[in-house]
């Protein structure tokens, strides 16, 4: 097994895969900032426009949340505006992941009681103040777990990436599966193939886990001060 | 994309396949149909297994929903399909699907399940105890029927999930759906336009209507009685 473990895990090969790591992570990231930026924004047009606008984005929201996120990495791969690869698989996690948080937020928006629009605006809020200052922290204070677990979602769905040849995790994973036996000089094992899923299967996993911990803690940390500033 | 959905002589192109698409479609449903079945079943399982008082009976749990919660879908589907034929297992892609689907949403299931019993007032089972209930008679009987009602919506939700994450057969060149309209999209013509366009339209078709279904009783859920809304806010919070 040491013997199998050396003959996989070079310097090389673990530079590659920690390479397509970081990958993962910038892919993620960006999309992930991104789309809670406009998901907010479109839950709040969604909830609280009275004209046309309101339409549209409930209509994105629902085109975008009943169509599979791979169908949407391939087409921006093939057809958004941007120059590089990296940029073009982004726009389409940001464009997806962005229907999800509007949703996620809509949900927030929906809980907290109509009285509080007319109570600021009794106290000289503006609308925009009162989405700002009295809303809107509320609202996050409620969704934060949910949107965690979006956040989740998208950083295993990166891994559709691998279908589109760019370097990320999986596909790095893939790719050194297919040379692997230029490395061992023998043909491969199965043992070979568990070392190196399972060492990809586990980065995910610390990542995600750490990231579904901090929440859980969160939760509980939120439970404990409930009655302070909360319903 | 625009130019080419305009283009009516892609669309006839795409007519002429569309033995291939429809029974792409099939292969699509039928994988949704078992893996559904499937995470169910292991949900429901799983679910009953976390909510247990043995405490190594919810530790195999709670491993089965932590490990598929937090590693890709498409990791597995590669495990299952690249590594396993090393071992002597080999599986057809629509198999692989079905059997990767099932237990990666069954997670979600089962947490949907423990959450659902979780909300159910802790007395009920001292009182089914009381009277003589089994633990199973008492599951069956008395808690399981309850929380239908609450864990629906994120169930449906998940069937949605478990819908649009069939797709990931198409990595492994599985002839669903997906796979059948980025082959048309990336051969011959280029035609991705109609291709991906009638795909989408395709999911949304099978999907759209669970969502708003879900969404609708959902609320009129929550507008029944106060201790309904509760309940399901509990569930809410459990799942997160």
């Amino acid at each position: 097994m040491t013997e199998a473990f050396n003959s996989v895990f070079t310097p090389d090969n673990l530079r590659y895969i920690m390479a397509g790591f970081v990958m993962t992570m910038k892919v993620a990231g960006i999309s992930i900032v991104l789309s809670i930026i406009i998901g907010t924004v479109m839950g709040l047009i969604r909830n609280y426009d009275k004209f046309i606008l309101k339409y549209i984005t409930g209509f994105y929201i629902e085109v975008f949340r009943n169509t599979p996120n791979l169908l949407w990495v391939f087409v921006c791969f093939i057809a958004a505006p941007f120059p590089s690869a990296f940029q073009r698989v982004c726009c389409a996690y940001v464009l997806f992941t962005s229907a999800m948080m509007a949703e996620i937020v809509r949900g927030g928006l929906n809980a907290i009681p109509k009285g509080q629009f007319e109570a600021a605006a009794s106290q000289g809020f503006t609308f925009l103040g009162t989405l700002w200052h009295i809303i809107l922290p509320q609202c996050f204070r409620r969704i934060i777990p949910t949107m965690m677990s979006q956040v989740i979602t998208v950083i295993k769905d990166t891994s559709f990436l691998a279908q589109v040849a760019v370097g990320e995790l999986l596909f790095n994973t893939k790719d050194l599966m297919s040379k692997l036996y230029t490395y061992t000089g023998h043909s491969v094992t199965f043992g070979e193939m568990c070392l190196l899923f399972g060492f990809a299967a586990f980065l995910y996993f610390i990542l995600n886990f750490t990231l579904s911990c901090i929440m859980r803690y969160y939760q509980r940390h939120q439970e404990k001060g409930q009655g302070v500033g909360q319903n | 994309m625009i130019q080419q959905i305009m283009e009516p002589w892609r669309w006839q192109s795409l007519l002429a396949e569309w033995p291939k698409f429809a029974s792409a479609f099939v292969t699509t449903l039928e994988i949704a149909v078992f893996a559904l079945a499937l995470a169910l079943a292991l949900g429901v399982v799983f679910g009953l297994m976390s909510t247990s008082h043995n405490r190594l009976i919810r530790i195999i749990a709670r491993v089965y929903v932590e490990f598929f919660q937090n590693t890709p879908l498409a990791i597995q589907v590669f495990f299952v399909f690249y590594a396993l034929p090393y071992a002597g297992v080999a599986l057809s892609q629509v198999t692989i699907g079905i059997l990767c689907v099932g237990t990666y949403t069954g997670a979600y299931m089962s947490e949907a399940v423990r959450a659902g019993i979780g909300s159910i007032p802790k007395g009920q089972f001292e009182a089914a105890q009381s009277q003589g209930f089994t633990y199973i008679q008492t599951m069956m009987l008395i808690i399981l029927p309850q929380t239908i009602k609450i864990i629906l919506p994120p169930m449906v939700n998940q069937m949605v999930n478990l819908v649009k994450n069939t797709s990931i057969v198409t990595m492994i060149a599985g002839g669903d759906l997906m796979y059948r309209a980025n082959a048309f999209a990336t051969n011959g013509t280029m035609s991705y336009g109609p291709s991906y366009l009638l795909c989408g339209f395709l999911y949304f078709l099978l999907c759209f209507p669970l969502t708003t279904w879900a969404r609708r009783y959902e609320d009129r859920l929550k507008k029944r009685d106060i201790q309904t809304a509760e309940q399901l806010e509990k569930v809410e919070e459990g799942l997160a």
